[in-house]
């Protein structure tokens, strides 16, 4: 239907998002996030130059506070709700090695 | 007794609920209890929601405590606040400390938040009693409660259609008399869409009125938390409670609003109102503008001015917000790695892990939304797609300004229509197309409000929307509660005056 994104690129875009499709939702996530380019392509019709972007409604820059010592999150509250905790650290599998 | 009822009135247990306002006098008069207020809510959950499915999680130790301690306090001789033993729910995205937070997702299911929102702290603190934790599209993602990861809330007023969402739990929980008052969240129309759909009235404030300290982050930069309510007035006490800066949201702004709870009595005399012509035409049902036209003749007959006036980038809201919110969740929801919360799913490594752990939690909306701001935000296609969507919303904010210096408020439908019936609107598209009259004051950040007003073809209610310049909030309750007096309904499981 739209030529705005191909299978490839809806292929390549999971990787980076981590997530991971069947051949049957890489067809239907093509043609609907397809759709849904096509209504955002519609701004190039908008005469945009010169307008700044905005990234927030109120253009705040940086935001001070004091820096007052205060408690934390309990941390062995914090490690109890994590899938898998050692040694007061979350623990994932190994990142290097071991794959595949 | 009907063993299918088709909405809640009939569920002969289910009684109707005081106003919050009335609910806070007696309790805090001593003519009536918190512990007593409770029990009447929790008898209609228990009656009742079985057939609406607006509440995940009930929050029952704590929100005993609370009544306790509320009718301690007027024992006592103490004024426990101005939502004294007000019973209120609060959508599933605001976290409560030791209690299910699930965004209605599979991935956060078990986890229970090692602190309170900010929003929860005030409203305890203004003596509120929570009930529960209400249902929404997941990650607060949809305009239906369709895309829940257990399954669909129903529409109080017809239980064959969706209440709107993505709050729609909380819409569904007041119009059912499930609570008094409810938090949602708006990040596209989350909070007016399903109050207009559930006969309601609902608030987004103006972006940094309400401290997000707690709230799981959809889209930063449109997210506002706020309240769900049978009466104006209810809406304004709700707002006044929760508003404020926070510290701990940086977001959150010093600015002292005026007093919304004031500004429900004082009228539109004089007022200058403008109906925003490309929200008000093309696209929105003929029964729902029939309303509308209905709502602009008792504006006038209160002593406003109305006119016409066109915000041309308007239209365009709904392809900026379509970049915008999903490349900021792409990026918010990567948090969801199966580290440090909820569900993992194992893998041989870390980035397995990764993968089956979101493969396996998020549903097909949030993954569409991921992806589709993930490309967003993609090398080579920024410009064309993030850049242009933010330099839409300074485009709209800029009208909107204009306009305000002509009008003291705008105006249009809250949606093109009444509440759909589920399996209607498949297509994502069609789906997104709810919120077009809602989106734009979430991108230019302008509060706005929902009120009630006529019912359509079907018999199911119409929302009005009235948008306010920046921080002016107190505005849109003055202009909602002269409707509201004007309304030829009255919400189905609400007992006594507006006022």
């Amino acid at each position: 239907m739209s030529e705005r994104i191909t299978r490839d690129e809806v292929a390549k875009v999971a990787e980076l998002a981590r997530l991971s499709l069947n051949p049957q939702e890489l067809e239907e996530f093509t043609s609907q996030l397809g759709a849904v380019l096509e209504t955002a392509a519609q701004l190039e019709r908008l005469d945009l130059d010169g307008v700044e972007p905005m990234s927030q409604p109120h253009p705040q820059n940086n935001v001070w506070r004091e820096d007052e010592i205060r408690p934390s999150l309990d941390r062995n509250e914090v490690l109890s709700m994590a899938p898998s905790a050692s040694e007061d650290r979350f623990q994932v599998p190994p990142a290097l090695g071991e794959s595949q | 007794m009907n063993p299918t009822p088709t909405s809640i009135t009939d569920i002969a247990e289910v009684t109707k609920l005081p106003s919050a306002a009335k609910i806070a006098a007696d309790v805090r008069s001593g003519a009536r209890s918190a512990v007593d207020h409770l029990k009447q809510v929790r008898a209609n959950i228990a009656a009742a929601d079985e057939h609406v499915h607006a509440y995940l999680h009930l929050l029952d130790e704590r929100a005993d405590k609370q009544a306790q301690a509320v009718d301690q306090a007027v024992a006592a001789g103490e004024d426990p606040g101005p939502l004294a033993g007000v019973p209120v729910a609060l959508k599933d995205n605001m976290c409560v400390r030791s209690e299910p937070t699930t965004c209605s997702s599979k991935i956060l299911e078990g986890w229970r938040p090692p602190y309170d929102a900010t929003v929860v702290q005030r409203l305890e603190s203004a003596g509120a009693v929570l009930v529960g934790k209400t249902n929404l599209d997941e990650f607060a993602m949809g305009s239906s409660t369709e895309n829940s990861a257990f399954g669909p809330t129903r529409n109080p007023l017809d239980l064959q259609c969706v209440p709107g969402g993505s709050s729609g739990g909380s819409a569904a929980a007041v119009s059912a008399g499930f609570a008094a008052l409810s938090l949602g969240s708006d990040t596209g129309g989350s909070i007016r869409q399903p109050a207009a759909l559930c006969g309601l009235v609902g608030v987004k404030p103006s972006y940094g009125a309400v401290s997000r300290y707690g709230l799981i982050a959809f889209a930063s930069s449109l997210d506002q938390i706020g309240p769900f309510a049978h009466t104006v007035q209810d809406a304004a006490l709700c707002f006044e409670a929760i508003s404020g800066h926070d510290k701990a949201d940086a977001t959150s702004l010093p600015n002292q609003l005026e007093s919304s709870v004031a500004a429900v009595t004082q009228g539109v005399e004089g007022k200058r109102i403008g109906v925003i012509e490309e929200l008000s035409g093309e696209g929105i049902d003929a029964d729902v503008l029939e309303c509308f036209h209905a709502s602009i003749k008792a504006l006038e007959d209160a002593g406003a001015i109305v006119e016409r006036v066109s915000i041309p980038a308007a239209i365009y809201g709904l392809g900026a917000y379509y970049v915008v919110a999903p490349a900021e969740a792409s990026s918010n929801l990567a948090r969801f790695d199966g580290v440090r919360y909820g569900n993992r799913v194992d893998g041989a490594n870390v980035m397995e892990m990764n993968t089956n752990t979101r493969t396996a939690g998020f549903g097909p909306e949030v993954k569409r939304r991921i992806m589709l701001g993930t490309y967003a935000l993609s090398a080579g296609y920024y410009d064309a797609y993030y850049g242009k969507a933010q330099r839409t919303r300074t485009l709209i904010a800029q009208e909107f300004d204009a306009a305000y210096e002509r009008f003291d408020l705008l105006m249009s439908p809250t949606t093109p229509s009444t509440a759909f019936k589920f399996g209607a609107k498949t297509d994502p598209m069609a789906l997104y197309m709810c919120d077009v009259c809602t989106i734009p004051s979430n991108l230019s950040g302008h509060p706005a409000i929902s009120v009630p007003f006529g019912v359509g073809e079907d018999g199911l209610p119409v929302g009005v929307q009235f948008l306010a310049p920046m921080l002016q909030d107190a505005r849109m309750f003055s202009a909602a509660a002269v409707l509201e007096d004007h309304n030829p309904n009255s919400p189905a499981m609400f007992d006594g005056d507006t006022k």
